[in-house]
Parts: structure tokens; sequence; C-alpha cells
């Protein structure tokens, strides 16, 4: 094989032309497919379920949300793609988003700063703590070859029972006003970041987050494509034996990765932090490292795939609230997106491997025609 | 990574470091003295419950989900094939188990549904990651999805209408008999009662481990030996092995992977789906959403902490099960009373490292940590409930960090294979 299942997986090998379009429609097709017939062994029309999310996620404030939450799954993906560019599945950026967002909610509520410095302190204690968490699997696995994907499962539930810890009135909590929730104290005006309302028909505020996460995805395409250290970044996923030949430290880009993939992470609580909610109490989102994996994957760790993959992920997420309504369970749509996740891969598999095909019969053809030879060998 | 494996890997002492053989007098003795370490903490510390009746019953009862999430997890890995996935069969297996249980009207037959539906998991990722030649831990993530997806729905269309059910839980299961060594238990009772040093520890889990046994258990612990013979001594499981470790010199000897990958695989998520049935049907009586609370991904865990053995994944399997039992029981005080356990457990290991060893620096660490834990024990009372119930997770994390330079993986875990892909 001329080419790794990681290589093609990543992108490292290119699809040309309709090809590369021809996995992603195939993947769709086959998810609505399966999802059709599971809708319709339960006895609901499929033609109406889709319409019913269709029509319910083209109103201007399911738009807005699809948007924001689209956002907050972008940095996760981005979080996640940057470990699958060196071969690490960081599956923890569930435990450092939530660890991240609970210290800096903390901290941004305590202090009293001017307007952009009091955000700037905030966004940096996240970026700080999600990158210190994740360098404690960096660390083990460096130091003592722990494999980075039993780690940071475990390290999840630890962040986990040491957020509840913190999270209590003892600590760093206080009563919300009006609910038995608890939360930490509110963060103030010059600690929040501005929302526009840039969707018409609507009041609601699309996250001014989003102008931080799509400065992430060109640092991140920039960072991969235009500098020493993502060659050597790359390289290491490629080939670790080359990049050691070649004289990088492969221990220090392990480490490296792992601290800047959590740095990432730790931003994704911000724009439901900075944005909406103001504080971190026990309702605040929880799982989306693990929509980051699966959105990472879709797209495919390019940074433009990430954010369509983001965007399908939360529109499907935010327009299914109907269905409930409609007497239809709502999780007919994470059927979808698991097939989705599913028929992705195995779909840009098949492509692979009829392109890889199609090419060989193309050069033996050549290669009979031109010289009457046997062709045998120059193929392989 | 190997690379980094090796490189991590401590330089070589001086003199070869005597290689330490697990047999079975050094297994009792060292039960013996784990025991003897834990009666001291519960003497010292009054924590009755580290080595009560209930808490080891409970120990062994936790320990089963794992212990089969991990014994689906050896079955395939040894194959080959890297299952994430267990997680999302375990839930499969939960909703299956319930299902079954509650429609043909007996247990067992929930038993053997779990399995089923468990296997269902397993074939879809056999598909992905056999045939389609996809990378394995991205199938079990989407199986991890699809098996959450999948059980939501059906426990709305199911058992929303059923008498006492709802959207996120099913009605009462009917339950598994129980079964215990007839005569002894009242006598082992009073001993306990006596909080007598030693003598009572060792009543205690006698009584925890022979009174009061489901059936489903007895299953459970039975498939621990069986899966070592299939596996180990059978020409069967010599070329299943094969597969997992060199898949196209198996195939130069006229195995057919494929067949032993796919069935590896179906096996494994069999035995992940039972593990799913017992928390349905034994443990809690009822299914209900998010049971499985991420035990897949510590049978998986205990897989490798048992070095890919059947007999180093029920060890690791019941350590999780008894931190997890403990926190149950008086958490805050018997997860206290356990530091004491591991100083001592530390303490013993720094000496062994110098004694047997000759290894003085590891030895001088293993010592440091050993007073670090013990000033931990004197200076604190208790430990806070949060903190409590994350001690699996974290022995997890401690363990491998001391022991994952010891362990061996299948050679061609997670391998792609091809047929024919050798030239």
């Amino acid at each position: 094989m001329s080419s790794s299942f990681t290589d093609r997986l990543l992108g490292r090998v290119r699809l040309g032309g309709l090809l590369a379009l021809a996995a992603p429609v195939l993947a769709i097709v086959f998810a609505a497919l399966v999802t059709s017939i599971i809708l319709v062994l339960t006895g609901n029309p499929p033609l109406h379920t889709l319409l019913l999310l269709v029509d319910y996620g083209s109103q201007p404030r399911t738009i807005v949300n699809i948007v924001n939450l689209a956002t907050t799954y972008y940095i996760s993906a981005l979080a996640v793609a940057i470990g699958f560019r060196m071969n690490l599945f960081n599956i923890g950026v569930d435990g450092q988003y939530r660890l991240a967002a609970l210290l800096a909610a903390a901290v941004g509520g305590a202090l009293v700063l001017p307007p952009v410095l009091h955000v700037g302190v905030t966004v940096l204690v996240a970026v700080a703590v999600g990158g210190l968490w994740a360098s404690i699997a960096g660390l083990l696995k460096v130091t003592r070859g722990v494999s980075e994907v039993i780690s940071t499962i475990m390290l999840n539930a630890i962040a986990t029972g040491f957020g509840a810890w913190l999270l209590t009135t003892d600590r760093l909590a206080v009563a919300v006003s009006g609910s038995n929730n608890i939360g930490t104290k509110p963060i103030p005006a010059s600690g929040q970041f501005p929302g526009f309302a840039m969707i018409p028909g609507t009041q609601a505020k699309v996250f001014g987050f989003i102008v931080v996460a799509a400065v992430l995805g060109i640092a991140y395409h920039v960072l991969f494509n235009w500098t020493r250290f993502g060659f050597n970044l790359r390289a290491t996923g490629a080939s670790e034996s080359a990049a050691v030949a070649s004289g990088v430290n492969v221990k220090r880009m392990v480490l490296l990765t792992m601290i800047i993939s959590g740095a990432v992470a730790g931003l994704v609580g911000m724009p439901q932090l900075l944005g909406a909610s103001y504080s971190y109490s026990l309702d605040f989102p929880t799982g989306l490292g693990f929509t980051g994996i699966a959105i990472a994957l879709l797209g495919r760790n390019n940074p433009a795939g990430i954010a369509v993959g983001a965007l399908l992920w939360s529109y499907l997420d935010n327009s299914s609230d109907i269905l409930d309504l409609e007497g239809i369970p709502k999780e007919t749509v994470i059927i979808m997106q698991g097939t989705i996740v599913l028929s992705v891969i195995i779909a840009y598999e098949l492509v692979h491997r009829y392109r890889m095909s199609a090419e060989q019969r193309r050069v033996s053809r050549q290669l009979s025609a031109g010289t009457g030879a046997p062709a045998e060998g120059a193929v392989a | 990574m190997t690379a980094v494996a090796e490189a991590a890997a401590p330089p070589a002492a001086p003199s070869p470091a005597r290689r330490f053989r697990l047999g079975w007098r050094a297994a009792l003795l060292g039960v013996l003295a784990l025991l003897v370490m834990m009666s001291v903490a519960r003497v010292v510390t009054g924590a009755n419950d580290i080595t009560s009746a209930g808490t080891i019953g409970a120990a062994v009862g936790l320990a089963v989900p794992i212990g089969l999430a991990a014994l689906g997890g050896l079955w395939s890995e040894r194959a080959g094939v890297v299952n994430i996935g267990l997680e999302g069969m375990m839930i499969l297996g939960t909703w299956c188990g319930a299902w079954g249980a509650l429609t043909f009207g007996t247990p067992w037959a929930g038993v053997v549904a779990g399995a089923l539906g468990g296997a269902l998991g397993g074939l879809l990722h056999a598909v992905v990651t056999v045939t389609f030649g996809v990378d394995h831990i991205i199938s079990g993530v989407a199986i991890n999805i699809l098996g959450l997806g999948v059980t939501q729905y059906l426990s709305k269309l199911v058992f929303t209408d059923m008498d006492g059910g709802g959207e996120t839980q099913s009605p009462r299961i009917p339950s598994i008999g129980n079964v215990g060594i007839p005569g002894i238990g009242d006598g082992l009772q009073s001993l306990e009662r006596t909080h007598t040093f030693l003598v009572a520890d060792l009543a205690g889990v006698l009584r925890g481990i022979t009174q009061n046994v489901s059936l489903f258990t007895l299953l459970a612990i039975l498939l621990v030996p069986l899966s070592f013979y299939v596996l180990w001594r059978t020409p069967f499981g010599l070329r299943l092995r094969s597969c997992g470790e060199r898949p196209v010199a198996a195939e130069s000897l006229g195995v057919n992977v494929y067949y032993y990958k796919y069935l590896a695989v179906l096996v494994s998520g069999a035995l992940a789906g039972l593990g799913g049935a017992f928390l349905s049907i034994v443990a809690s009586g009822i299914y209900r959403e998010g049971q499985t609370g991420g035990r897949g991904f510590i049978g998986l865990a205990a897989m490798i902490f048992g070095n890919w053995r059947p007999g180093g994944l029920a060890g690791g399997s019941l350590l999780f099960g008894y931190t997890d039992a403990l926190q149950l029981r008086q958490g805050g005080t018997s997860v206290h009373a356990l530091l004491l356990v591991v100083a001592m457990l530390l303490a013993a290991f720094a000496v062994y490292q110098l004694v047997r060893q000759g290894r003085g620096r590891a030895a001088l660490i293993s010592g440091v940590f050993a007073v670090a834990v013990f000033a931990v024990f004197m200076v604190t009372d208790t430990v806070a409930e949060q903190f409590t119930s994350f001690t699996p997770h974290l022995t997890t994390l401690l363990v491998l960090s001391l022991a994952s330079q010891r362990l061996r993986m299948p050679a061609a875990d997670g391998v792609p294979y091809r047929k024919g892909q050798a030239k």
C-alpha cells in the first residue's frame, strides 16, 4: 500500500476532482437512507420528518442558536484535530474545557478590571488551565509511556470530581438567585464578550467569540502549513522514525502538541461563558469534547471541513427539538449523527480504493499499449 | 509510538534486576499480606467497612460488569482489533437485557438478549474495521455515539408504553436468583462482629464472596478461566492470537484472518453486552439511561492494567470494583483508611526494590511517596465525597504510570489488515 489509512483519513493524501466530493455525498446519502429505514420501521414518515427539521432549522432564532453552538463545536473539534495531526488521540478535551471554564469563570467573576483586559485575563486563565490539565496526559505519555487514550479518559472523570468539589458553596460557588442551582459569581459587564445581532428577523445575538473561532481556524492553518513547528509535527505524525532521523525531538513534540491541544480545549467553554451564561453553574453544557472528536473526523482535520461539520452537527442538534413536539423521538438525530461519522470514514476508504485500482488499471493499460511488454511489477 | 516507549524505559540496572514471576504461592502470600495491611488500617482508623462482607460483596458485584467489558476487550485486541466501542456495546447490552427480560418474563432471556445486543454492536465494529479496514478507534467512537442514540430512541418507543416505565427507564425487571454456601453465613457474621484483628477481616471477606452471590456473577466469573482456556490452550485460540500478533504470518499458514477477527469482535461485543445486561438485570433491577457510566472505558483500562491477560484483567476489575464499592460504604472514612493501606504498600514496595532488586534510587522515590501519602493520611480526617467518586480512575492512572512499561500489547493491535497485503 502506498499510503497508510491514517494518511488518507487525515487528508494527507488528496483525492482529486469529483472524487473528493463523491465521498461526503455518498456518506450523507447513506446516512439519510439508514435513518429513513429506522423511521419507516418505527412508523414515522421520513420525508415529513426531514421537512420538519429543515423548516424549524431555517427560522431566524434557530439559525442564531445553530451558529452559536457551531462556534463551540468548532473550537472543540480544532482542539481534537491538533492532536490527530500527530496521531495523538486527545479524548480529554471534555475534562480540559470543563475545568478551564470553571476556573476562568471563578477568576472572571472575582476580578475588577477594565473591559478588554478583563476578558483577556479570563480567557488566559482558561487557556492556561486547559493546557496544564492536558500536560498531565502528555507528561505521562513521554515519561511513563501511558497511552493518552486511557489517561485522558481517566483525567476526564477526575476533572468531573475535582470540578464538583470546587463548585460547592464552601469554595467557588454562590447560590443562583431564583433557583436551587449553584454557580460561580457572575462575570460583570466589563468581562463579557459582546455579541452582535447579525441574523435578520431576530434580536438574538450571535456570540462575539465566533471571531476568535475564525482566527483560531486561520492560525491552525498557518501553524500546520507555514511553520517549521507544524512541519515537524506533521512529519512526526506521518512517520515517527523518519522524524527522529531528521532530528525532531519526538517527546518534546508530543508534550507540546498535547499542551497546545489542551490550551485550545480551554477555549471551548468561552463562547457560552462570556457570551451567554456569564457564570459556570451546574447546568453548564457537558460532553462538548466528545462531539469535537466526531466533528474533527467529519472535517478530516481541515479547518474549513471542520467548520462545515460543526454547522451540520449543530444544525441537527438544534432542529431536533421540534421532533419531540411532533411525537418523533429526537434521538433519531443522534442515530443520524453516528451513522454519518461511520459512513463518512467508510466512504473515504471506498473512494480511495476505487481510485487506487482505477489508477493501476490506467497504468497497466498504458504500459501494455506502449510497449506490448508484460506490465507486471510496474503496477505494484 | 514504540520509540517513545523504548526511550522512556529506565536505564538498565548494573546487575540484571530479578524478574518477578507471579506464581500461585506468591499470589496467595500477596493476598494475605494485603489482608493484614487492610486489617491494620481498619484497627487503626476504625473504618470497619473496608473489609466488611457488605463491601466485599458490593465490590464483586461492581467488578463483574467491568470484568466482562475487559474480557470483551481481551478477545478483540488479542485478534488485533482495538475496541474502544465497548462502552457503546455495553449500553446496547443494558437496553437489550432489560427488554429481553421484560418481554419474555425471565431474566435469563434478558441475559441472552443482552449478549446478542452487544454482539450486534460487535458485528458493526467488525464490518467497519475488518471488511472496510477503517481506523479502529474512530469506528469505536462512532459505535459509542450510535449505541447511546439507538437505546435512547428505542426506550422512548418501547418502555414509555409499559406499566411503570418511562422515557429514560424501564419497569422493574424480574430478578435472577442468588446462591450461597449454606450453613456458614451466621458463624462468619458473628466472627465479623467481634472486630478482632485479621479474624474479623477474613470472615468478612469470606462471607462477602460466599453468601448471596448472583448466578449471573458466577457465570461471569466462570467466563474468565474459560476465556483463558480457549485463547491459550486450544488450536483455535492460538490461531486467533496469531491474527493479533502477525496476521500476515497467520495468513501464510492458511489461517483465515478475516474469519477469526470477525469471530473475536463478535464475542467481544457479546461479552460487553453481557456486562451491560448485568448492570440492568442484577445491579439495579431496571434499565436506566446513562447506566453504564463509562464502565466500558474502565474495562478497557482494566484489560491494559492486566497486560492483555485474563488473570490480570480479573485482578484489575476487582481493584476497580473495590474502590467503587468503598465510596458507597462510608466513602470518606473508608477511602481515608485506604490511604494508609496505600502508604504501607508503597513502603513495602520500596523495601522490595531496595533489598531484592538493589535499586536504591527507585526505592527512595517509592519511599518518599509512601511518606507523602502517610502525611496526607495523618493531617486529614476524611476524604471529600467528590474525591471518592474518582478513586477508581485515579488508581488506574497511578497504576498505569507505575506499570505501563512492563505491559506488552499484541504486536498487530489496531493495525488494519488486508488479505494478500504481504507480497
